[in-house]
């Protein structure tokens, strides 16, 4: 049986998301579900997998709550984790502008921004918290922009006709993450978070069913060893690195997720991935990752192409009748603040056209020329100063006196671990947070939306329905070290470092991920067709066979070894690689982020096919190359009727 | 209190700078007291004496001198004692050097250092010299401060000792007015020029107020 | 371009370290200077030699990951951070000496990488306001005057890289430390915890070895980010304000 042979098994269902009205679903969720007493806290450890916006947040709320959290980061220190580079905004539906926004209207907003992928409970629930978090994260003192009468400033982002994005210059992610993260030091200084920087998750352990733990090596001394707990929560983040050039950290990764996926959790749509529209196009083979900048940028510069092709003259010296601003051409009503996956596929469409700009022909312009003049020089520089400035430093031109050049990158992963209402994974005990799971973004996640959905996830969401799981399963008997199933997973991880080491073959790590990374932005990035799929799905055991056979790891594994790491995150890439290939191929309509070339209007825009597929596509893994089954969660929309997204 | 400020490293900051600005204003009041010696003797060793009767005759003779000094030693001590104990802490947390190493503004620093450890120096020398007189060239005559004055500086190395350590008190005086004022934190952006500036003419003002004595007795303008 | 690396090998914490020289040819001015090292540690790997270790993860100069001290200066000779230093400020033929920050209380783990829990314990002593989820109030109900939510975001923007000690003669924290002591104490939140917080966060800065202050300046010229030097100033002010305040209690 071949991979792409894949089996439909018994749908799967959300149990836990109440019936009724969709705005009392949360309030009433959280009244059924069991608490635990707060005596009995301290005696239920929590793992917790990662310290960004949705880990960081949540290790330090379970721990005010009482829980004994232990917590693992990779980076040296909680606050490097990659929701710090989070530079636009947070949404919340706080109305400040009375300009007519409202926790349904962003609950519908996103809705749709999702190209009605999404579930409508979670949704609804995200908005609706959404107004608690500007106030926690107030609270705690993070420096969101002010005006002068002492308020919070708001501005607007794609897809949105409302300005309810809440900002710190183009720093957003990182004020909002180190407010986590001095959240969760203060618990780790109470002694309730025992904090394991350096110290990699490599695999889950599941007893009976159930999540009691991880396999982690610690990435200074190489020691491997297991943690134990009552729950596991995996707040890794996305995996956008399977396309070896994203906006991602260059260390952000999927194993922690794809470990899980192994042991039991469901994959869901794993072939979401957004393209987020503006980044720094890339400048040569060299290039290691790319960078984005802010959305925000949308607001007041102008996307453009010369008209004709094949057009070298330098951009000042190209006449206004002789552009083409297509953005505001095509959609002329959201103009140049059309959704991300929208902006991304016009900008492919241009450039594949031959109307491309910069080397490679691989770039559109973002022109300030006009905000500059309406403006002046002073308010743009106050706004997006530091943006320029990084836009600068990377490609040496003046983004004040010549267009920024920019193309579409990586940027988000919609897919993620399937989980249910209370964010746990098919494995019970198993949570997953933030972009680690499959979220409420849908096929396409509206800019500023995932620091919300990170930290609702993991101030609100998690702390509420974690309680219920560890009050239903009170007395789990201790795990340890002992234990068969713990021997048996320390043991396998063991081997695949060995393995790793010993091949001794002649091609290094990154070589394997830089040809995996460019399969895959061929086959199963902006636009996928079928025979695309196919060849990707063809070519990409071969790259891992070859894996195995021409790997070179140099060092041990009883020392800090970068290469080992990165190795040991590519065999991973290999496999999820293609998963989001069969998902991507199964899946043959176009919505949100994934087009499928088969599947689009007359006028090219991205054709859902609902009666089909309104459905979460939840993988479930039988074995490595072989073929997963997939579970079909339908998707019910009482509230936003799904139509085709218009945005003209 | 006293404990944490001692215990601390910016407390004992806060005590070199507290004890550097009182002996700063002392020095203003020397060199003042120093010009006197180019209106003659008489004006000089009247000013020498009364030093040791001012308060009277609620002070007995010296008193007031007395407290002065023992303030001035305190300050003297305190400065030194911090000094030392935050030196050997920051030699401690940077024990080894760059390979590429660089010039750099840790001139300030070194000239602290080195400079304080002049300074300390020549104040031992200073006093066994006119106060004492265990040191001094020549006869030493209490009560005769002018001439004594004079007897140090037509000694070559008289000059050179004194003026090298009022160079070196400019330095000290031009970063530590500045750098105290940032220890008790009264520096700020906006008076971050003028507080320089100050730092500098002080520093100026006292070094050449100082120099002008042996300067005098070389060129017979003091005799 | 090809260029001459001289670069800090130190097997692990308790091995003696020596600068190792290498070679490196065809790099692009494009390339920022990490880059540039993927290049050489590419090389490394097929000679079957041990690759140069260095911290490093987001690539846009905000993690605070990356730090090189790169011929003698924190982040190399542009006001950024070292993975936002691009190989156009090298020219051919260049000679480039790379070491890891140094600094006792930043111990060497390999290489090029350090070891800077110290710092994410200064946090833990006192930077953060305490506001367990829950129980915060209306985000409007306290309005923060614009130059006040200013000062703090300035001094937030802090990426914690280290670069501030690394470039001290003393191996200093003050730059670090201070910049989150202005950040909190300014805003009315930080308020009820202005006198502990700074206390706190002082005594676990010197608590860890860092040396102490001779305001060189060096730190605020290294800051990637632009914390100024006058921010220590403001500290020491919080910290004087906040002795005389508990003495009194």
């Amino acid at each position: 049986m071949t991979y792409t042979d894949y089996v439909t098994g018994a749908p799967v269902a959300d149990t836990k998301a109440p019936a009724g009205p969709v705005n009392e679903r949360w309030d009433k969720r959280r009244f059924e579900a069991k608490l635990v007493n707060p005596a009995n806290r301290r005696k239920h450890t929590v793992i917790v997998v990662g310290t960004g916006l949705a880990g960081g947040s949540a290790g330090a709320t379970l721990a005010e709550q009482g829980y004994h959290v232990v917590q693992f980061c990779y980076q040296d220190s909680p606050r490097r984790a990659h929701s710090i580079a989070a530079q636009g905004g947070i949404n919340a539906a706080k109305n400040y502008r009375n300009d007519g926004d409202s926790v349904h209207r962003l609950f519908y907003d996103t809705v749709k921004g999702g190209d009605f992928r999404a579930r409508e409970s979670n949704v609804h629930r995200l908005a609706q918290i959404s107004v608690e978090i500007i106030d926690q994260c107030v609270a705690q003192g993070v420096p969101f922009a002010r005006e002068y009468g002492g308020l919070l400033d708001t501005r607007s982002f794609g897809g949105v006709q409302v300005s309810r994005t809440f900002y710190a210059r183009g720093q957003t992610g990182q004020q909002l993450l180190l407010g986590a993260y001095q959240a969760l030091s203060r618990q780790i200084a109470a002694g309730n978070v025992e904090m394991h920087p350096r110290t990699e998750m490599l695999d889950l352990i599941v007893v009976d069913g159930r999540a009691r733990g991880i396999v982690a090596r610690d990435l200074v001394t190489g020691k491997i060893s297991s943690y134990f707990a009552d729950a596991v929560v995996l707040a890794s983040g996305g995996y956008g690195n399977v396309f070896y050039l994203s906006t991602n950290a260059m260390n952000s990764n999927a194993t922690a997720v794809w470990r899980a996926h192994r042991r039991g959790a469901y994959f869901a749509n794993p072939c979401f991935t957004q393209i987020h529209p503006t980044c720094i196009p890339r400048t040569g083979d060299h290039q290691s990752k790319l960078t984005l900048m802010s959305e925000s940028l949308r607001n007041d510069g102008r996307i453009w192409v010369p008209k004709a092709k094949g057009d070298t003259r330098p951009p000042n010296e190209i006449p206004e009748d002789e552009r083409d601003y297509y953005l505001e051409r095509i959609y002329p009503s959201f103009g140049n603040l059309v959704p991300r996956d929208i902006a991304s596929r016009a900008a492919k469409n241009v450039c594949d056209e031959g109307r491309g700009v910069g080397p490679g022909g691989q770039g559109v312009y973002l022109d300030f020329a006009d905000a500059i003049e309406r403006m002046g020089r002073g308010a743009v520089e106050a706004k997006y100063g530091n943006l320029f400035d990084m836009y600068q430093r990377i490609t040496d031109e003046d983004p004040y006196r010549v267009p920024m050049r920019i193309y579409p990158a990586v940027h988000y992963t919609m897919g993620g671990l399937w989980v249910d209402y209370d964010l746990q994974t098919t494995v019970p005990g198993l949570f997953a947070i933030g972009e680690a799971n499959f979220s409420d973004h849908g096929a396409n996640r509206l800019g500023a939306s995932a620091l919300m959905q990170g930290l609702a996830d993991g101030y609100f969401v998690l702390p509420a329905t974690i309680n219920d799981y560890l009050a239903r399963n009170p007395h789990q008997d201790e795990v340890t070290g002992e234990h068969p199933v713990v021997q048996e997973v320390l043991a396998e991880t063991q081997d695949r470092l060995n393995l790793l080491l010993s091949v001794d073959g002649d091609r290094t790590p990154d070589s394997f991920h830089r040809e995996v990374g460019e399969l895959m932005w061929e086959f199963c990035g902006m636009a996928r067709t079928d025979a695309g799929l196919r060849k990707a799905l063809e070519r990409i055991p071969e790259i891992r066979e070859e894996f195995w056979r021409r790997i070179k790891v140099p060092g041990t594994g009883e020392e800090f070894n970068q290469s080992l790491e990165k190795a040991n995150r590519v065999v991973d890439y290999l496999e999820l690689a293609e998963l989001m290939c069969l998902d991507a191929l199964h899946r043959a309509e176009s919505c949100g982020g994934h087009f499928r070339e088969e599947s689009q209007t007359p006028d090219g825009e991205a054709a859902r096919r609902d009666d089909e597929f309104a459905y979460a596509a939840a993988w479930e893994f039988t074995g490595t190359g072989q073929a997963p089954t997939l579970h079909k969660e339908d998707l019910v929309f009482e509230y936003v009727h799904p139509t085709q997204r218009s945005y003209a | 209190m006293a404990r944490t400020v001692w215990d601390s490293s910016v407390g004992k900051k806060t005590v070199m700078a507290v004890s550097g600005v009182i002996m700063l204003l002392y020095l203003v009041a020397h060199v003042i007291g120093n010009l006197k010696i180019f209106f003659g003797p008489g004006e000089f060793n009247h000013y020498a004496h009364w030093l040791r009767t001012v308060g009277e005759p609620f002070m007995h003779y010296e008193w007031t001198l007395w407290l002065i000094r023992v303030v001035l030693i305190a300050a003297v001590v305190a400065h030194a004692v911090s000094a030392y104990q935050l030196s050997r802490r920051d030699i401690k947390a940077r024990p080894s050097k760059y390979v590429h190493t660089k010039a750099r503004a840790s001139y300030a620093t070194r000239t602290m250092r080195w400079g304080g450890i002049i300074l300390g120096l020549f104040i031992v020398w200073h006093i066994l010299d006119l106060t004492t007189g265990t040191v001094h060239s020549g006869g030493f005559q209490p009560g005769h401060p002018y001439q004594n004055v004079v007897d140090t500086f037509s000694t070559w190395y008289g000059n050179v000792i004194y003026i090298v350590a009022m160079l070196a008190l400019g330095l000290h005086i031009r970063h530590g007015f500045w750098s105290a004022a940032q220890t008790l934190g009264v520096g700020s952006r906006t008076r971050d020029r003028a507080l320089k500036t100050v730092a500098n003419v002080l520093a100026l003002l006292l070094t050449a107020g100082f120099i002008a004595v042996p300067v005098g007795v070389m060129t017979g303008v003091v005799s | 371009m090809r260029l001459t690396l001289r670069v800090w090998r130190q097997k692990n914490a308790d091995a003696e370290g020596a600068m190792s020289t290498y070679e490196v040819d065809g790099i692009s001015s494009d390339m920022s200077f990490l880059e540039m090292l993927d290049t050489l540690n590419e090389e490394l790997i097929l000679k079957g030699e041990d690759p140069v270790a260095f911290d490093h993860d987001c690539r846009e100069g905000i993690c605070g990951a990356c730090s090189l001290v790169i011929n003698g200066d924190a982040h190399g000779p542009e006001r950024t951070t070292t993975c936002q230093l691009h190989m156009r400020s090298f020219k051919d033929g260049d000679t480039i000496d790379i070491e890891p920050w140094r600094a006792s209380a930043f111990p060497v783990i390999k290489d090029l990488v350090v070891d800077r829990s110290a710092f994410d314990r200064i946090i833990q002593a006192g930077g953060y306001i305490t506001a367990p989820t829950g129980s915060a109030p209306e985000a409007h109900a306290t309005p923060v005057p614009k130059p006040d939510a200013d000062f703090a975001f300035e001094h937030a923007e802090c990426i914690g890289c280290g670069a501030c000690v690394a470039a001290c003669p003393n191996g200093a924290a003050m730059l670090f430390t201070s910049a989150k002591v202005n950040h909190l104490n300014v805003l009315p939140q930080g308020a009820p915890e202005r006198e502990t917080r700074v206390l706190d966060m002082v005594a676990q800065m010197d608590e860890e070895g860092f040396g102490g202050c001779t305001l060189t300046g060096e730190c605020a010229t290294a800051c990637p980010k632009g914390i100024p030097l006058v921010s220590i100033t403001s500290m020491n002010k919080e910290w004087l304000r906040a002795t005389r305040r508990v003495a009194k209690r």
